[in-house]
């Protein structure tokens, strides 16, 4: 084995600016494929931080009593789907909003009476983390007497989802297109360098080589290629990620949501996936080649 | 197929080969013996290269049977023509050395084909370079090398996977008569270890030599056979 490794090594070698391009067409491919998966696993973990932090707002009627207040409560907390319904009173709200605008506060001070109604702050079910089930959901609330308004940021969160669903798709297109340029890339790069071994390869067999023998040294040359390529497509990746992170992160959502790159599992399936991508290459050049 | 031959380790029955619309050998009929020494003659285009390349499968036949060691060549599966190969050494008229391996490089290749073991492959290489006498010139690469040196590197290379059966085309074309005297006694050593010999030549000093049945060709027949 250790000789087929030296064969190969040494072909290579031979074919130093060929290598290099390969590789570099390799890495290329993974590093744009890679970005748009890293976007996904980022914005997947975005939409999911915000469907957990999705709240309805139940706005009450000004002149609701403290009776009609406890009905509400507890019809809201009989309907399906909520997970808890807290009361904000509108000296809450009100103090809540001077906290947030602490800058500002003194536009707050000159107000003569509270203009904020009282309301109740509802968290969902995670099964009803979702649009459908929330506005079905919204309009049951909206019916209760003692309710005004409700609010939840419905449209935003749907059209969101469907941006992320078509990216994937756009996402999955571009893996695909680039698995076949990649898987391309090598084997054409084998078939170069079995063209120019040919009458090396017609003499191996005269003497009695077997295909075996003549075959795994590119196979160790293709598997060596779409490996080092995936590696520093990778790299470069995390370069580009820690210069987004250094710089983007912390203004982000307040600094809630982290952003994050591949496990180092995923990152070795990758490295694998494109050692086996050189592979598969390098076999549809030796079917070709090797009649 | 019907006369059963013990010692014959290549049977040749009505071998005819075309290269398109082309005859080289026609109804072509021979056996070889084990251990024996045979040389091939016949002008320029008689067909001697050609009969080598039936042997180890080089070319297929287009009719006839060849029997190589119990091996019908005709029937043979693909992945059982290394194994064939293997049994012969082959000294090719062109010599075919890899240009890109040094001179030991390319005699180590037949062994390194045959999976023999690193440590045993430097030294079988380096005695049989030294007996061609290219032991001094082993990290040189083919190009460097003269015809004849190329030709003692070939010859080299054929011997060194101790095969049954030795096959040259020419081994001594581009030789001066001394040179050609070592790669002869060396492949006198061979055909005295039992290895069967068989050489395509025009050389008639060669022939001289004796000891050896001769064959004529003639536009690809049997012409004559000396001792007949
Ligand atoms: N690959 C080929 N394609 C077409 N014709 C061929 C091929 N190889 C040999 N021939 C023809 O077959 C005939 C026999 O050729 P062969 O090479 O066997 O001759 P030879 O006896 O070895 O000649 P020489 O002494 O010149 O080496 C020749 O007429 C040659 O032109
Ligand atoms: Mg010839």
């Amino acid at each position: 084995m250790q000789r087929f490794y030296r064969r190969a090594i040494k072909d290579i070698l031979e074919n130093r600016f060929l290598t290099a391009i390969t590789v570099i067409t390799i890495a290329l491919s993974i590093l744009i494929a890679a970005a748009f998966a890293l976007f996904f696993v980022n914005a997947g973990d975005m939409l999911n931080f915000w469907q957990k932090g999705i709240r309805m707002m139940v706005y009450l009627k000004t002149d609701a009593t403290e009776a009609e207040r406890l009905d509400t409560k507890f019809r809201l907390q009989g309907l399906e789907g909520v997970q808890e319904a807290v009361y904000i009173s509108k000296e809450e709200a009100l103090a809540r909003l001077k906290a947030q605008m602490a800058h500002h506060s003194a536009l707050l001070e000159n107000l003569k009476e509270n203009p904020l109604p009282d309301a109740f702050e509802i968290t969902l079910k995670p099964s009803t983390r979702n649009s459908e089930e929330l506005g079905f959901l919204a309009e049951r609330v909206q019916a209760l007497p003692g309710v005004t308004e409700v609010e939840y940021g419905q449209q935003w969160i749907q059209r969101f989802t469907q941006v992320i669903n078509l990216f994937s798709l756009a996402g999955s297109g571009i893996g695909a297109l680039f698995f076949m340029a990649t898987l391309f890339i090598v084997a054409n790069t084998i078939r170069l360098v079995l063209y120019s071994r040919r009458d090396e390869i017609e003499i191996m067999r005269l003497v009695g080589a077997t295909d075996r023998f003549i075959k795994i040294p590119f196979y160790l040359e293709g598997m060596i290629q779409g490996g080092a390529g995936t590696i520093i497509g990778l790299l470069l990746l995390y370069a580009g990620y820690l210069a987004l992170a250094l710089h983007f992160a912390p203004g982000m959502a307040g600094g809630m949501i982290q952003l994050r790159f591949f496990s180092v599992g995923v990152c070795l399936a990758v490295v694998l996936g494109g050692t086996l991508i050189g592979w598969l290459g390098c076999w549809v050049s030796l079917k070709q080649f090797m009649k | 197929m019907s006369e059963e031959n013990a010692d014959a380790i290549i049977r040749m029955f009505h071998v005819h080969k075309r290269y398109g619309s082309k005859s080289a050998l026609k109804d072509f009929s021979l056996d070889i013996y084990k251990n024996e020494y045979l040389f091939v003659t016949g002008r320029s285009g008689a067909g001697k290269t050609t009969l080598l390349k039936l042997l180890y499968l080089g070319e297929p036949v287009t009719e006839g049977q060849v029997l190589v060691d119990g091996m019908n060549l005709s029937r043979i599966a693909r992945n059982r023509i290394p194994h064939l190969r293997r049994k012969f050494g082959i000294i090719f008229q062109d010599y075919k050395l890899i240009p890109t391996k040094t001179i030991f490089e390319n005699v180590a290749l037949v062994l390194e084909a045959a999976g023999r073991k690193p440590s045993m492959i430097a030294k079988k290489v380096k005695s049989v370079l030294r007996m061609v006498g290219m032991e001094d010139r082993m990290n040189a690469f083919p190009q460097s090398l003269s015809g004849g040196e190329q030709q003692r590197v070939a010859v080299a290379r054929a011997a060194a996977g101790d095969p049954k059966i030795i096959l040259a085309d020419e081994p001594t074309g581009s030789l001066d008569e001394e040179s050609a005297e070592v790669i002869m006694s060396f492949l006198d050593t061979f055909h005295s270890r039992g290895a069967t010999i068989v050489i395509a030549t025009h050389d008639k000093e060669l022939l001289a030599r004796g000891h050896a049945r001769i064959i004529q060709l003639r536009d690809g027949q049997l012409w004559s056979t000396e001792p007949a």
